[in-house]
């Protein structure tokens, strides 16, 4: 193993990593500040794959893509917590589980409507689908500029949220919504607002994706369990816990992936170690998120109280 | 207390007289389909009231007690595997396994609540799923064939019809079971500590114990049902652990009357005959939206259970059984 | 005018054809229809019943009611329906079954019902050895059939350094397994990756690392299409010959794009067929659905065809099961891939072929014949079938 190789599987890692982030961020504070399940979160990822696909085909720019695919998602959230999903904000969890489970169900079964069963075609911007090399190894550029997108709105939204009146909101908030509230706060418009911010995020990460995963329906399910593990791990409510937590299962899952399989060839026999080693790799995550919830439930980097 | 005249007595007799009577009708007009048809229904039934002892009563919400129909399903399938062929085994392995992994699993989980609880339940779900792709010796994703239903000794499992009853009288032991431990002390701390659960502490019962207690039978109930989901398809797959599982169970639950003893089994009958009249639905009123509704019926399915959650929260069980004694 | 008076020769034909008052035979047709693997069974659907509608809503002379089921992937979904049809609607054939789990599960279900069972899409091995049936009949192949011929290719091209890679469960086990029969030397490694997955940017680095002669992957649907365009994107296409089944098959080609070009992939079946049957099968499909079929719809039509032969030859009397199994068995049709026969296990005897991802005549990117490694092949498990 080389250290170029290392390095490869770090900046994997990484550019999961951002991408959860960017899913987890909106999702977070729906669950801090709405104390809203939504597992239809997933949903307008995929919406905003399917958007970005969309108007790439039709315009054959990626920039105007990327502007389609996130007003269209933002659109989109705005328009789904104006109609249902606001009215669920005092209901039980389990209400809310269930209501975006039908979401789930409802937006599958548009997009096979809309553009059939098969995946569709998305591609990345002619500029981007080259390599760059790195210590004699090459990597995609596409997923350098993954990387580079999700930090640029990561470091954004920090600015936003420690920096502007409407983060202040969105702080006290995700530490306290009701006194919030209380103090004479239009806390419905800061809602419908963080929900729709969250929607244009998810739609962003889905258009980012686009291009490295196939567009298809139900795209949105396995990436929603892995950002539920994120937010859990890192605290629910915390920008700040979205994006370590991001970040370390994005690493944690690649290199377990990487490595794990090698480790165990050189302990046990081979053919066993090609069984075992991906099964116990595809359970890693989920095991941290088991280990960091009994021994901290609040997650690793809870929202700071007081 | 028996109210004779109240709905919460006459609608489970009514709907459990009609499952009793159920093979017979199909034997008469010769559908022996039904029989297979509210097997599954059956099943899904018993599962889902197993889930609504710990979530309706005792406020957990499991987001994946489709682990244990897994573990039930696969207690079968690899015994039998091994020709492990008598079914008191498989039914003696698939409650140890579900008690055994229930608890180590309860342990962890029972010490967090609301929205933790539902993740982490759903994390172990997910682990379990991976652990059954992975078995490649016992078929991994493609899912393991079971040659013959379990042998029961005198109750002929090989019979639909028999299967059939035994399911039922299974699950009306489950409901009497639950009725009698929610009139018993234990119900009342479980639902005492789904209102609040810090009086409860303060009352001197270790709520903890009582809830893990409630999740292990509930999730050895769950087993049973995964049991006979084996049985009932010669088949185990990780498919049976899947998260989408766990939802429609809760969707069941919910559908039926959440926090009612009964309401599962009339949400699972609601549910799966819903999706069965969907896919087949042709009143040759308006071909082009049927054919729509045949092939994208789960839409429907969708926007069905969400107008349930905004606008009949209390179910269809639940709507009748409150209705009457207001 | 000559429109409506087409529709009234119809609509009399239609009377005449229920005055001469047979009853229509009634086919099960159960496949994945819904959720996101419904792309290959809605075209097996469809190509099948290209042959239904081409006919006249009959298949060998007699009318057929096709009843189209949705077994969504879940194997105790299609248990259920399978009891439905033997039980409730009487159905003498079943047909269609894209993945192997779902055949697995029902296939003794109904070939101990002496329902025949006529799969189109997937192969597993069990039933193609010891727990072979005569009621059972394929037009795909044995699962490991199209590793084979893609281990011979590469076998014959003189690879030295080989890296397998394909998830990690039982048909992605089995397709490394066969591609290995073929193939001597051993595999520079053998990468497993969870089903789950959506992404192998880890994996992909130590394949370049491996820097091998050729990669042998298999990965199905969606996960095929994450794994080209990743490939792609890594810089590996062109630069390493990427070996595949059900990667860069025909549903997946239009979602992948030029990523797929070049990509070497073995089935029995392609569009560029010479034969007539094929040629005329290919322009109809494209005429009515605006796509190139894929193997899934070649095969799905193979099977129409099989059972308009068959049913033909029996005058409709299907009930006459040894007269049935018998017309089936000789397989007297002309297939769309060209000599077709029926093994004792059901499975056909056939050639197959690799094909590389290149454009067509209309620039589109389809799949063109390269080779045909193996001549009227039978699987590896024919001798463990008791049948004669």
């Amino acid at each position: 193993m080389t250290w170029g190789l290392f390095l490869t599987q770090v900046l994997n890692g990484l550019q999961l990593g951002v991408l959860l982030f960017l899913l987890a961020a909106g999702l977070t504070l729906v669950f801090g500040i709405m104390n809203f399940v939504n597992l239809a979160h997933g949903s307008l990822y995929m919406m905003g794959a399917y958007f970005g696909a969309a108007a790439f085909a039709a315009t054959g720019s990626f920039i105007a893509a990327g502007a389609i695919a996130v007003v269209g998602t933002l659109v989109l959230g705005f328009a789904i917590e104006r109609v249902a999903l606001m009215r669920l904000y005092s209901r039980d969890h389990l209400d809310q589980v269930l209501a975006t489970f039908g979401l789930i169900l409802v937006f599958n079964e548009v997009v096979r409507y809309l553009w059939g069963p098969s995946s569709i075609y998305m591609n990345a911007p002619e500029a981007l689908s080259g390599q760059v090399t790195l210590f004699g190894l090459n990597y995609p550029s596409y997923r350098f500029a993954i990387i580079a997108a999700g930090l640029t709105v990561a470091a954004g939204l920090y600015l936003l949220i420690n920096k502007t009146r409407l983060g202040m909101l969105i702080r006290a908030g995700a530490s306290n919504a009701e006194m919030v509230s209380a103090l004479g706060v239009d806390i419905k418009f800061l809602n419908t607002m963080v929900f729709a911010m969250g929607a244009g995020l998810a739609g962003l990460a889905g258009l980012m994706a686009g291009p490295i995963l196939s567009v298809q329906p139900g795209m949105g399910e396995p990436v929603l369990i892995l950002t539920l593990v994120v937010i859990v791990t890192g605290g629910i409510g915390s920008i700040r816990g979205a994006f370590y937590g991001a970040l370390i299962v994005g690493l944690v899952d690649t290199v377990g992936r990487a490595f794990l399989p090698i480790l165990l060839q050189m302990t046990i026999e081979r053919s066993i170690a090609q069984a075992a080693g991906p099964a116990i790799a595809s359970m890693l995550i989920y095991l941290l998120m088991a280990v960091v919830l009994a021994l901290r439930p609040q997650g690793l980097f809870p929202v700071r109280h007081g | 207390m028996v109210d004779f005249r109240s709905a919460r007595f006459w609608i489970p007799l009514v709907v459990l007289a009609g499952f009793a009577l159920l093979p017979v009708y199909a034997g008469l007009t010769g559908q022996s389909f039904y029989v297979t048809l509210f097997s599954r229904i059956l099943i899904y039934a018993l599962a889902a009231v197993a889930l609504n002892f710990v979530l309706g009563f005792g406020g957990l919400v499991s987001f994946g007690h489709a682990l244990y129909m897994g573990l039930g399903a696969y207690a079968v399938g690899i015994l039998s595997f091994h020709g492990v062929t008598n079914g008191w085994v498989h039914l003696g392995a698939a409650l140890l396994i579900g008690g055994l992994f229930a608890t180590v699993i309860g342990a962890v989980v029972v010490r967090t609540g609301g929205m933790t609880f539902i993740m982490i339940t759903l994390a172990f779900a997910q682990m379990g799923y991976f652990l059954a792709v992975s078995l490649k010796q016992y078929g991994g994703d493609d899912g393991l064939t079971i040659d013959a239903r379990s042998l029961m000794g005198v109750v002929d499992f090989g019979n639909n019809t028999v299967l059939y009853y035994a399911i039922l009288a299974t699950l009306i032991a489950a409901l009497w079971l639950f009725n009698r431990i929610l009139g018993a002390r234990f119900g009342f701390v479980l639902k005492g500590t789904k209102s609040n659960e810090r009086r409860m502490l303060a009352l001197g019962f270790p709520t903890l114990r009582y809830k893990l207690s409630a999740y292990v039978i509930s999730a050895m109930v769950c087993t049973l049902a995964g049991f006979f989901l084996a049985n009932f398809t010669k088949f185990a797959s990780p498919s049976y652990m899947q998260w989408s599982v766990s939802g429609e169970l809760i969707v069941i639950i919910v559908l039926g009357g959440m926090g009612t003893l009964f309401g599962p089994v009339v949400g699972a009958i609601v549910l799966l005959l819903l999706e069965e009249i969907l896919q087949g639905w042709k009143p040759g009123i308006y071909p082009p939206f049927e054919e729509i509704v045949n092939k994208h019926w789960q839409l429907f399915i969708g926007l069905f259970v969400i107008l349930v959650v905004l606008y009949a929260k209390r179910g269809v069980y639940g709507y009748f059984a409150e209705a009457r004694r207001e | 005018m000559k429109a409506y008076l087409k529709l009234a020769a119809a609509t009399l034909l239609c009377m005449a054809s229920f005055a001469s008052a047979q009853t229509p035979i009634k086919i099960g047709f159960m496949a994945e229809l819904s959720g996101p693997q419904g792309a290959l069974g809605q075209d097996q659907y469809d190509a099948f019943m290209m042959v239904v509608q081409a006919n006249g809503g009959k298949l060998g002379g007699v009318p057929v009611e096709i009843l189209k089921e949705d077994s969504q992937l879940k194997p105790e979904v299609a248990v259920q329906i399978v009891d439905k049809l033997i039980e409730r609607d009487r159905v003498p054939i079943i047909t269609g079954l894209t993945f192997s789990n779902v055949l697995m599960a029902v296939f003794k279900k109904v070939v101990d019902k002496e329902v025949f069972l006529i799969g189109s899409n997937a192969g597993p091995s069990p039933i193609a050895g010891a727990q072979c049936s005569p009621y059972f009949f394929s037009t795909s192949w044995q699962n490991d059939q199209q590793a084979e011929v893609v281990g011979k290719y590469a076998s014959d091209k003189g690879y030295k350094r080989i890296v397998a890679m394909a998830p990690n469960y039982q048909a992605g086990k089995d397709f490394v397994a066969g591609f290995k029969r073929y193939y001597k030397p051993a595999l520079a490694n053998e990468i497993y990756t969870s089903l789950s997955q959506q992404d192998y940017s880890a994996e992909l680095a130590q394949v370049q690392a491996a820097n091998p002669d050729a990669v042998f992957v298999f990965y199905p649907g969606g996960l095929g299409v994450n794994f080209v365009k990743q490939y792609a994107q890594a810089g590996l296409k062109g630069k390493y010959p990427l070996l595949n089944i059900s990667t860069t098959d025909g549903i997946n080609l239009p979602a992948q794009g030029d990523a797929a070009l070049g990509a070497v992939l073995g089935t029995a079946w392609g569009p560029d067929f010479k034969n007539p049957q094929n040629q005329k099968f290919v322009a109809e499909f494209e005429a009515k659905f605006k796509r190139i079929p894929s193997q899934y719809a070649a095969q799905a039509y193979d099977s129409a065809l099989l059972l308009d032969s068959a049913i033909a030859k029996v005058k409709g009397n299907v009930a006459d099961k040894k007269a049935f199994m018998a017309a089936l068995r000789a397989a007297d049709f002309k297939s769309i891939r060209g000599d077709f026969k029926f093994n004792v296990n059901g499975y056909p005897i056939q050639d197959l072929h690799v094909f590389e991802v290149a454009k067509d005549d209309k620039g589109r990117n389809s799949l063109k014949t390269i080779a045909t490694p193996l001549k009227a092949d039978k699987d590896g498990y024919f001798d463990k079938c008791p049948l004669k």
